[in-house]
């Protein structure tokens, strides 16, 4: 941080309403939770008064329900059944169009509509890192997607440290949470306590600095400052889930003929509500479209799913048929062949997968399975020896 | 904030083409000539791929089978709408290209050594640029042996070349699988034909291009008369959205194929494709 600015400052609930409202001031479409169908999803939000103050959630494997909070948090509830790629890797997009010209050849137009200037409130660190391992497989590589980078550009990111992680959640293991990492423009920490509703907020770009010094705020005093390291301490304590403490890309190479593979695949319905829920899933299929005329044609690209049968359809049919191949390919390539990809693990342990999984199958389940049965057969194996 | 390579090269949206030759190989396989619109792609190397789009139909990934100044030549066998489309196409037809996508065949690593191609059907499409390319420096390289594999002999691509190719001093060998009454050549799976292709491991490259079944043989057999696995190269095939890495489609396990192949060498492979429905 640059010499003069401060450290960290609070902001009370008025602050973070003008901060919502100073950001949609900006021209920017400000999207953050809120309340709705029972859940707390992410949607554009106008006011402070949409946040999900005094609501909480309740997880575990296929089952979520909101409950009320006493203590009237805003941030006080785990991931929803969203995430950000919603916003930066839409579910349905335009890519190009092509018209036939009269001269009988083809001219092709990409698409130029102007991505909006997002606002992100209450993005958190779990989230942040799926957010920087999206930039790595879609902004990265020899061929950029050019219209994922020029959203994620003009993203202003507020990030909020978890003081409250949910039954299936497991950022610990992952490395990802519940404090913040770098990526973010504002963090937040909420402190709810004696000394009244507040969020420590600490600047993480020159933007977010400028955006600071134009709210209302107050110099962080130590309780505040304290308590919101203990909270987010606390946190990091209270996970509901673990990941089995080894080489997860190893235990994935390793256990490719694993017996537990037959037993999740005996539970697995290959919806692919998983991949939807996830928020690094990243594939997309391209869908090709022509008006009455016959003229006019449109590319679009669209979410797609590793579950689908025709995920990896060739002339001679399917590569992964069998719903144990579509599953073993998921857990595989999230938590071990993302390495040898993108360099990075693709899961971030926002616990999403296990939440929204009709079924109730949790990853660190099978992973802690998977780590047994080879753990099991490295035992038998020196016992032959 | 790390987003966007600052030598990123988008690759959307296709770039105008224009069909201006076509020939028909065999029953269901034709060979299109392409020309740019406009401005050309950059330039293509052997084994790299194209996706080329048929107006309304979609793109699928297509080999370079020539590459003749801004030209690409594509030999496209019709199995699904895009493929039938686009092996239909009349000279003067639009198409969308775009590329070049993915890792080339590594000629560089058979300097001062033989190489041995192995086709399988559609799969010499890709490996005659390759053929092209090593004829045109033999000082580079020693003998050139190429094996080709046909159903039958009415499968058989580039009526013609194989001659021109043996009088440029290749040796070639050709078998099919079920033969007519006029076929007077080989018959049987084109292993068959490594006996009589006469090459030493020790200083041989092999460049293998078939149905996947036939590449795993063919390379396994290979690796038994000792040429070393990082001297087989093989062009893989996987279902490809966008080319560029980024839609999901053609992995295999740790590769992206669009990315990291199609050309990956039979030691990063072998384990891969002994993995049923990686």
């Amino acid at each position: 941080m640059t010499v003069g600015t401060p450290a960290s400052t609070v902001l009370d609930k008025d602050g973070l309403d003008a901060l919502i409202a100073l950001l949609a001031g900006d021209g920017r479409t400000v999207i953050g939770p809120t309340v709705r169908d029972q859940a707390i999803v992410l949607a554009e939000i106008t006011s402070g008064a949409e946040l999900p103050y005094g609501w909480g959630v309740e997880l575990e494997a296929g089952h979520y329900r909101l409950r009320s909070r006493t203590d009237g948090a805003a941030f006080a509830h785990s991931a929803g059944p969203q995430s950000w790629k919603t916003y930066l890797h839409p579910q349905r997009e335009r890519q190009w169009t092509a018209d036939l010209t009269a001269d009988g050849d083809m001219e092709v137009r990409e698409e130029t509509s102007q991505p909006p200037a997002y606002a992100f409130i209450g993005v958190r660190p779990c989230d942040l890192r799926a957010i920087a391992i999206q930039d790595r497989v879609l902004g990265g590589g020899p061929h950029a997607d050019t219209r994922y980078a020029a959203r994620r550009r003009q993203a202003f990111v507020v990030a909020v440290e978890c003081t409250e992680p949910g039954a299936t959640c497991f950022c610990v293991s992952m490395g990802t949470g519940p404090a913040v990492g770098p990526g973010y423009d504002l963090a937040l920490t909420e402190v709810v306590d004696g000394g009244g509703h507040r969020f420590l907020a600490r600047a993480g770009s020159a933007e977010g600095e400028e955006v600071l010094s134009r709210l209302p705020h107050v110099p962080a005093d130590e309780e505040t400052a304290g308590t919101a390291r203990r909270l987010v301490e606390e946190a990091a304590g209270r996970m509901g889930r673990t990941m089995p403490e080894v080489d997860l890309r190893a235990l994935m190479q390793e256990t490719l003929d694993a017996d537990r593979w037959n037993d999740v695949t005996a539970r697995c319905l290959t919806c692919g509500n998983c991949t939807m829920a996830c928020p690094t899933c990243f594939c997309t299929s391209v869908e090709d479209v022509t008006d009455l005329t016959g003229e006019h044609a449109e590319r679009w690209r669209r979410w797609e799913s590793c579950f689908d049968v025709d995920f990896t359809h060739l002339s001679a049919g399917p590569v992964r048929a069998s719903p144990l191949s579509r599953y073993r390919q998921w857990l595989t390539h999230k938590v071990g062949t993302w390495h040898d990809q993108f360099d990075s693990t693709g899961c971030v342990g926002c616990g999403r997968c296990i939440v929204w999984c009709p079924v109730g199958i949790d990853i660190t389940e099978e992973a802690h399975a998977l780590n047994a049965e080879r753990a099991a057969a490295r035992g038998a194996g020196e016992v032959s020896r | 904030m790390t987003v966007l390579a600052p030598d990123a090269r988008p690759a959307l949206p296709p770039s105008p083409y224009r069909v201006v030759d076509r020939g028909r190989e065999t029953s269901d396989t034709a060979t299109i000539v392409l020309e740019p619109v406009r401005s050309a792609l950059p330039p293509f190397s052997p084994g790299q791929f194209a996706m080329v789009f048929g107006f309304g139909v979609g793109d699928i990934p297509l080999s370079v089978s020539r590459i003749e100044g801004d030209r690409l030549t594509h030999t496209v066998r019709s199995v699904g709408a895009i493929s039938t489309r686009l092996a239909s196409l009349e000279p003067g037809a639009p198409v969308g290209v775009r590329g070049p996508f993915g890792t080339g065949w590594d000629l560089s690593a058979a300097a001062g050594l033989d190489l041995l191609i192995v086709a399988g059907g559609l799969g010499l499409a890709p490996l005659r640029t390759l053929i092209t390319a090593a004829l045109r420096a033999p000082e580079r390289y020693g003998r050139l042996n190429v094996l080709v594999g046909a159903r039958s002999p009415g499968d058989l691509l580039y009526a013609g070349q194989p001659e021109r190719w043996r009088n440029a001093g290749a040796r070639v060998l050709v078998t099919v699988d079920r033969p007519d009454d006029t076929w007077r050549g080989d018959v049987g799976v084109v292993t068959g034909l490594l006996n009589r292709a006469g090459f030493d491991p020790d200083r041989t490259v092999a460049f293998l291009c078939g149905p996947e079944v036939m590449m795993r043989a063919t390379a396994r057999d290979l690796a038994r008369r000792g040429i070393a696995p990082d001297r087989i190269q093989l062009s893989l095939e996987r279902t490809m959205h966008c080319g560029t890495g980024h839609c999901g489609h053609c992995q295999l396990g740790p590769l992206l194929l669009c990315r990291d192949g199609p050309v990956v060498r039979w030691d990063r492979a072998e384990p891969l494709l002994a993995v049923r429905e990686l």
